[in-house]
């Protein structure tokens, strides 16, 4: 009987198993090529994020000034010469180097210009108002031309009102009318597809529904604005044809397969012995699937929930073209609205880089991440939870 | 020879003469004639006929993929679930044919329980897992409910392990708990049959053990069908046994006969271990 020869031809001595990493250098090469992409995608998610918090953290910190009228006293030019010149450099708001740089006349100019500035102030007793601070961002501000305390948004004209209470109540009340639209549907699509349809169907249903992701939100938003709008103004009969509810349906729409696609898949990866074991008992496949296999797929239902959540904070197009724009405060969703997406791109391209406007425009970007961190963290740990008590513990 | 192979097997009292399949059908509670089922175009059952006796513990023994558990699932529709599933023949409970017109699968599958082979409670606390059951016949009141739990338990021979710990998760049991608590959860709704597929193949020898006691004391309540791979087990619990291979009914007798003086060849080169 041949011995059977070694399978990479020669048998290795024992020294085989001191060579270490030099064994597989093409192992090693790929190892390390991985890590290092991998590496890349989270330290860039990280820098956005990084990003978004350094471009609105002076807003944060309260040390940016939006007043129109600066508390500043403008000076005569012929003043220009008793100043010593850090003194004029310090009114002039230059650095050093600009200042070095700049030769009399040019200062004298500036001079100008800044009284010039200061004659322009408006005569509102609004002028001296840092609007960019945090009690007029988050509370009411009785401006002048108001005869109560009102929380309004509207960065325009010389004085700038930044009240982000409104767009946050409109990104909630297009957020919820989407979630109350889409969940329902999108569950009760995935029950039926995961557990009663017969697998011809469920072969088309299930692409057919993940497709509807794939439309272009602009395509949603347009479906909205000209289809939606109109249609249910005319069942519903509400004043202002595009509003919270109208935009909210059409959010649904978005969120509809991302909910409906994880949630099946959660349904789907229920164990059939249990609704194998409630159909032995005598249950209907309704009851089996409503009593037995939906509370077990709960956490993946959850987080399916959870992320249809963050898709409906973070829609842009959509509520952009349906919700009507309009930066009120009212808890009504017949009422136009606006969310704090459509306020970043509708907005941005028109600000001043690196203003006041500008920075609260990128406090909102930063307020939606920690929306949706947080929405996530939570839904994580409810998940956790909902999974301890179904596997047992308590 | 039968005596070599099967050392201190208890073997049950002496059944009713009449062999099953045959002559004294009249008596069978289920019946089987001419049963044959296809998976697509694979044929998974052939021509089966037998009569199943009341209060009796039937067991169906054979290798793996001979349709044991194929034809267990025909006598609660439960392989209605699986699709491209064909059937010709009968199936009848008491003279009802259950695959006949207008047969209503939900009320058969609460006249016939049935155990899986891997226990499936579900992810419900002890007591819901049981009353989830009495509540699909329709029981609601809370005071009855609680007195059926813990009858049901008692009856699985559970109750004593678990009745400190009713509302916590069925799935923090150990394995041969689990079983008993589907065990339980079946006999709850006092079917008229109880099927058993496997029930004690996943499950250590003492838990196996006190399952067969538990499957002797039922036996006075329910007619009871069990499908086995372990022989010992076939031999120490059943009063008929029901031989199949490659999806046929090779034989079919009392398991005193079956065991000591098969009338196939096959059979005998099975239960002595010959092949299989």
């Amino acid at each position: 009987m041949a011995e059977p020869s070694h399978p990479g031809g020669r048998r290795p001595g024992w020294q085989a198993l001191d060579r270490g990493q030099r064994a597989r250098p093409w192992e090693w090469v790929a190892e390390q090529a991985i890590r290092v992409v991998s590496v890349t995608a989270i330290v860039l998610v990280f820098l956005i994020f990084v990003f978004v918090m350094r471009e609105a953290l002076p807003v944060l910190l309260g040390r940016v000034n939006s007043a129109a009228a600066q508390e500043r006293r403008a000076l005569p030019v012929e003043q220009m010469d008793r100043l010593d010149p850090e003194e004029l450099r310090q009114y002039l708001e230059l650095s050093r180097k600009e200042f070095a740089e700049m030769d009399r006349d040019t200062l004298r100019l500036l001079m100008e210009v800044k009284l010039e500035a200061a004659e322009e102030v408006p005569e509102d007793k609004d002028a001296p108002l840092n609007t960019a601070a945090w009690r007029y961002l988050l509370g009411p501000h009785q401006w002048t031309g108001y005869d109560r305390p009102a929380y309004i948004w509207q960065p325009v004209s010389s004085i700038h009102k930044y009240n982000i209470v409104p767009l946050i109540v409109g990104s909630l009340k297009t957020s919820v009318v989407a979630l109350l639209f889409a969940v329902p549907l999108a569950l009760a699509a995935a029950l039926y597809v995961s557990q009663l349809a017969p697998p011809r169907l469920k072969e088309w249903v299930k692409p057919g529904i993940e497709l509807l992701a794939g439309i272009p939100s602009v395509v949603l938003g347009f479906f909205g604005l000209v289809v939606l709008a109109t249609f249910l103004q005319q069942v519903c009969g509400y004043a202002s044809r595009l509003n919270a509810f109208v935009a909210g349906i059409a959010l649904g729409l978005a969120c509809i397969p991302v909910i409906f696609s994880i949630a099946e898949d959660a349904l789907t990866s229920v164990p059939r012995s249990f609704s194998e074991a409630a159909l032995a008992l005598g249950s209907s496949r309704w009851q089996a699937a409503w009593q037995v296999v939906l509370p077990a797929a709960v956490p993946g239902v959850f987080a399916a929930i959870v992320l249809g959540f963050g898709r409906a904070v973070g829609e842009t197009m959509v509520v952009l073209m349906a919700s009507g724009n309009a930066s009120l405060l009212t808890w009504s969703v017949f009422d136009s609205t606006r969310t704090m997406t459509a306020t970043i791109a509708a907005e941005l391209a028109e600000t001043v880089f690196g203003g006041h406007h500008y920075r609260i425009l990128f406090l909102l970007g930063a307020l939606l991440f920690a929306v949706t961190f947080l929405s996530n963290l939570l839904g994580e740990l409810v998940i956790q939870r909902l999974k301890r008590r179904l596997e047992g513990g308590r | 020879m039968d005596d070599v192979s099967l050392p201190k097997v208890r073997l049950p009292e002496p059944a009713p003469e009449p062999s099953p399949g045959g002559a004294g059908a009249g008596e069978a509670l289920l019946r089987t004639e001419g049963l044959s089922l296809w998976y697509g175009s694979a044929r998974a059952l052939h021509n089966i006929t037998l009569g199943i006796p009341p209060h009796r513990v039937t067991a169906f023994i054979g290798p793996s993929g001979c349709g044991k558990s194929t034809l267990l699932r025909c006598f609660n529709r439960l392989n209605d679930l699986i699709d491209h599933v064909r059937i010709e023949g009968r199936v009848a409970i008491a003279g009802h044919d259950l695959y006949g017109p207008g047969v209503d699968a939900i009320e058969l599958r609460k006249r016939v329980g049935m155990v899986f082979q891997k226990s499936n409670p579900f992810p419900k606390s002890i007591y819901e897992n049981i009353a989830y059951a009495l509540r699909l016949h329709g029981l609601r009141e809370r005071r009855r409910l609680d007195e059926v739990v813990e009858q049901s338990l008692r009856g699985a021979a559970l109750w004593d392990e678990v009745k400190d710990r009713l509302h916590r998760s069925a799935l923090g049991l150990s394995g041969g708990q689990q079983q008993r608590l589907c065990i339980a959860r079946a006999i709850a709704i006092q079917p008229d049959i109880l099927l058993m597929d496997e029930p004690a193949s996943a499950l250590d020898p003492i838990a196996t053990a006190r399952i067969e006691d538990l499957i002797l004391e039922l036996k006075q309540r329910f007619t009871i069908v069990i499908v086995t791979h372990n022989m010992q087990q076939a031999a120490r619990i059943s009063d008929y046994t029901a031989f199949f291979y490659l999806g046929e009914l090779i034989e079919f007798d009392t398991t005193r006969r079956v065991f000591t003086n098969p009338s196939q060849q096959q059979t005998e080169d099975y239960v002595t271990g010959r092949f299989g």
